[in-house]
């Protein structure tokens, strides 16, 4: 483990510790109502009625509202305004909620929910998506006049003729599972509607302006009249985007008619029953190598499983397509990647956003073609990576930034001692209980959203009198410390304490819609929002203060308190300085906009910039597995990620830690397992997440490469701490037992 | 069946009249407004409910009222004095041995349970006593280093 040796700081340490910390569930207001939702039996079903009159007779019952009662938007979404926020026509998966029932007590709720009545008749069912591509299939959504939620294509070169050119040809196929963001707090949700008019909701989310879009839908409202408010958040990874922003419409919506407080909190299961999933992939993949060690040719089909509702489906999908072949260059390749939908639990965002899939299979692929070729797995991965000017699957030119594969790779291999230990590997056999194995993965993580949105946000920096600064961005605290980052970020860049700095948890009132909190943007596009109205202050700093300093906003520098000019034989005080501003009266205000630059994309090529800059990682870990148990150790891992510029160093080995985690958790244990729609795995116990004796020793290494690009110079670290930790297992699995896993969970048989 | 119930809560008496079969989260985080234990999985799976009954790690989600009469519960507002931190909370936070904070009272409360019992716990000593407490940002590592920078400081040592 690696020993701290200065204290870290987070701005919310103390009020976490303490139990200070108030998530939404810890609110509450007077006269407040409690609210839940009502499920049926059913998995697919065109709903005939609802009778809700037995449940409003319960004494305490306030109101049973159905679809009928939304004055606004039932259905709604991100993309496809296709989810029933309540079931109008058809229930399409077991988590659809149909009513919601709003009671003195939450006690009084969960008893008259029981007394709904549901009437439906039972539709056909369809779980898999490839038969749900057929062209005869039945449509979950006959409006759409298909199952295919998303198709995207990479065409590059001339994919049968690299196969003609190619010495050696493998061809496998990939399955990964349905996976569960379990983050530590439900969902929960508190609105108020207020005297003015406008409905106050808090919830913890990561998207809250999505949320006031969905609530202000619901309601038929302006986007004015909702005000989301942040309060600390459990835990999202992904998994806190539409579900909450759902569950905060419909309490709002019984807010609104009931013109009461409403809280509404989530039992674990009706969340995992609910709740979005990470996609299940299955993958065909055919690589042609020649026998120099040259990949030349990636052919690959990839299906997803959407569920039944879009959600993000396209742009999780999108990214898989982007990142088919890894970061390797391959000159003819042929890539499509599918959604569909199926009456499965939906599936949208979870931290690494449709690349941890791609990467299980084909850093498995490396590994099995240097095998094939005869030759080392580094070695060989050194023969195809993106060097700086190559251009990627894509057709995108890597030169705006350091493309420092090699540079990951080689810390990795050197601080594990790969090649020594490549060596001791089991292979299947060992004179000991226990096959011994080490294994490696490497990649390329497009920052940001890229192609799939309009990317930009905001920051606010308003220094007040006295000389402390409010800062607000529009990025959310997920529990990543994204708050604290920008704090220190702004302290650096003005050259002041972090002291003076408070973080203004900001609302959809105060800040303009800066987008989601996900898609590792926090620190590149947040950062990028507060050094660019640093500029902006700098500028008020150099005219306002022009007779004390004589300079303008280039040469003047903040540090240690002080502001002066560039030869330093004038400086002022920062304290002294606002109290000067304000004697005349100018703002120590500034707003900043950190725009991404262009990126593009023709989905018929699948060719374009997707990304405007890229994070490069490896990971390698080493394993146990035990020869009658079958179980398998993780018992050392080394991690390094170049993210540009390391700006909260503390936070960023905390995400790689809790990302490596999570991968390791993806390899080994998590799964949630359906029967006939029916999600089982609904509690704790049965979805199994790794326990401390399960966590290896893990060594972070931060690899910085100033990144022109970003204004701050950093990258982001969430997913590409997350992506590649299963492949990483999955290849030392293969070095210990000498059998290929092509399956998540990785279930090692007994020997 | 509303009964009053009699214990101490975080070293004062406290007495409440209410249906003694309920469990003691609920009793917390509604009647008492102490929402520092946190609900996580309702079953005693997560830990998240972690309180101190009598110095022994309990999941309140899995206690009812009646199973506490007479007893000491401690839960995380309990901990610091007057604003100063626990050492064990003082560690979490030089380790930086939390992210969402969501675990983070379930956990702390679970150290000092074994801390008190082991005031020397090995490494190995953490791991297995923390194993059931579950925390999703994976910040686990951190939080044994924590614990057992604590124990060393609850000791007299450095």
């Amino acid at each position: 483990m690696n020993q701290k040796t200065k204290k870290a700081w987070r701005n919310d340490a103390y009020a976490k510790v303490t139990g200070k910390a108030k998530y939404a569930a810890d609110l509450k207001f007077h006269n407040m109502l409690h609210a839940v939702p009502v499920y049926s039996n059913f998995v697919h079903a065109k709903l005939r009625h609802v009778d809700t009159s037995q449940a409003e007779r319960v004494e305490g019952v306030v109101r049973v509202l159905t679809a009928k009662d939304v004055p606004g938007a039932v259905r709604w979404g991100q993309i496809q305004k296709d989810y029933r926020m309540l079931v109008d026509d058809h229930i399409r998966c077991h988590g659809d909620v149909v009513a919601i029932v709003v009671a003195n007590t939450r006690a009084i709720a969960l008893d008259a929910a029981e007394l709904v009545k549901i009437e439906a008749e039972e539709l056909p069912m369809l779980f898999d998506p490839d038969e749900a591509m057929k062209p005869d299939a039945m449509l979950i959504h006959e409006d759409k006049g298909t199952n295919i939620v998303a198709h995207h294509r990479v065409r590059t070169g001339e994919v049968q003729q690299g196969f003609a050119q190619s010495d050696h040809i493998l061809e496998h196929e990939f399955r990964t599972q349905f996976i569960e963001h379990a983050y530590m707090e439900p969902e929960a949700a508190i609105c108020n509607p207020r005297s003015d008019g406008v409905m106050d909701v808090y919830g913890g989310m990561q998207h809250p302006f999505s949320t006031r879009r969905f609530t202000a839908a619901m309601l038929g409202v302006k986007l004015s009249d909702v005000e989301i408010i942040e309060v600390p958040m459990g835990g999202a990874f992904g998994g806190k985007d539409d579900t909450i922003a759902i569950i905060c419409a419909r309490t709002a919506l019984a807010a609104q008619l009931t013109g009461r407080p409403v809280k509404m909190v989530y039992e674990r299961e009706w969340s995992i029953r609910e709740s979005y999933k990470r996609h299940p992939y299955k993958m065909s993949y055919k690589m042609g190598i020649k026998s120099d060690g040259k990949i030349q040719a990636v052919q690959c089909r990839m299906v997803a499983d959407a569920g039944a509702y879009c959600s993000v489906s396209p742009w999780v999908t999108w990214r898989s397509t982007v990142q088919c072949c890894g970061p390797y260059k391959v000159e003819h390749v042929h890539c499509d990647v599918y959604a569909a939908h199926t009456n499965n639990v939906f599936t949208g965002a979870m931290r690494g956003f449709g690349a941890p899939q791609v990467n299980f299979a084909i850093e498995q692929l490396m590994d099995m073609a240097a095998e094939k070729v005869g030759m080392n797995p580094i070695e060989f991965r050194q023969h195809n990576l993106l060097r700086q000017g190559d251009t990627t699957v894509t057709g995108q030119t890597l030169d705006t930034h350091r493309v420092s594969l090699d540079q990951v790779l080689d810390t990795v291999v050197d601080k594990i001692d790969y090649h020594t230990k490549l060596k001791r590997c089991s292979r299947g056999k060992s004179k000991s209980d226990e096959l011994y194995g080490i294994g490696l993965a490497l990649s390329y993580r497009g920052a940001s959203l890229g192609a799939e949105g309009v990317d930009f946000c905001s920051a606010i920096i308003n220094v007040q009198q006295d000389g402390s600064i409010l800062l607000e961005t529009g990025v959310h605290e997920n529990g990543q410390g994204a708050e604290t980052t920008m704090i220190m970020l702004l302290a650096n860049e003005l050259g002041v304490k972090k002291e003076r700095i408070r973080y203004r948890r900001a609302s959809t009132s105060t800040i303009p819609d800066g987008g989601t909190t996900v898609a590792s943007r926090g620190t590149i596009m947040g950062g990028g929002a507060v050094v660019n109205a640093v500029k902006i202050l700098k500028q008020i700093f150099a005219d306002g203060l022009a007779d004390e300093l004589g300079c303008d906003e280039n040469s003047i520098v903040f540090e240690n308190e002080q502001i002066r000019n560039q030869q330093g034989d004038r400086s002022i005080a920062f304290d002294e300085a606002i109290l000067r501003l304000f004697s005349r009266q100018i703002y120590p205000y500034a707003f900043g906009v950190f725009q991404a630059p262009q990126v593009s994309w023709d989905e018929e090529s699948g060719q374009g910039n997707a990304y405007f800059t890229w994070v490069y990682s490896c990971q390698a870990v080493e394993v146990l597995v035990n020869k009658s148990s079958g179980k398998i150790t993780v018992t050392n891992a080394v991690a390094a990620h170049d993210i540009g510029k390391a700006i909260n160093r503390s936070g960023l080995l905390g995400q790689i830690y809790g990302g490596m985690t999570m991968g390791m958790g993806y390899a080994l244990s998590e799964e949630i397992i359906s029967e006939n729609g029916i999600i089982i795995t609904t509690n704790l116990n049965k979805y199994k997440l790794l326990h401390s004796t399960d966590v290896p020793d893990i060594q972070a290494i931060i690899v910085e490469n100033n990144d022109p690009v970003s204004p701050s110079g950093a990258k982001g670290i969430g997913e590409p701490a997350l992506e590649i930790a299963a492949a990483a297992v999955a290849n030392a699995v293969y070095q210990a037992t000498e059998t290929r896993y092509f399956e998540l969970p990785i279930k090692a048989h007994r020997p | 069946m509303n009964e009053k119930i009699t214990f101490t809560l975080n070293g004062e008496p406290i007495s409440v009249t209410t249906d003694s079969d309920r469990m003691l989260l609920w009793v917390l985080r509604t009647d008492l407004n102490l929402t520092g234990t946190k609900f996580g999985c309702g079953e005693g799976f997560c830990g998240a409910c972690t309180v101190l009954v009598d110095n022994e790690a309990i999941r309140s989600c899995q206690t009812s009222l009646k199973d506490i009469k007479g007893k000491h519960v401690i839960t995380i507002e309990g901990l610091s004095n007057n604003g100063a931190l626990h050492p064990i909370q003082q560690a979490f936070v030089d380790h930086d041995a939390l992210q969402c904070g969501f675990c983070t009272p379930g956990m702390i409360l679970n150290a000092y349970s074994m801390i008190i019992k082991n005031p020397n716990p090995s490494m190995k000593d953490i791991i297995e006593n923390m194993d059931d407490n579950l925390c999703r940002c994976g910040a686990h590592n951190r939080i044994v280093q924590a614990i057992q920078s604590a124990a060393k400081i609850m000791q007299g040592g450095k």
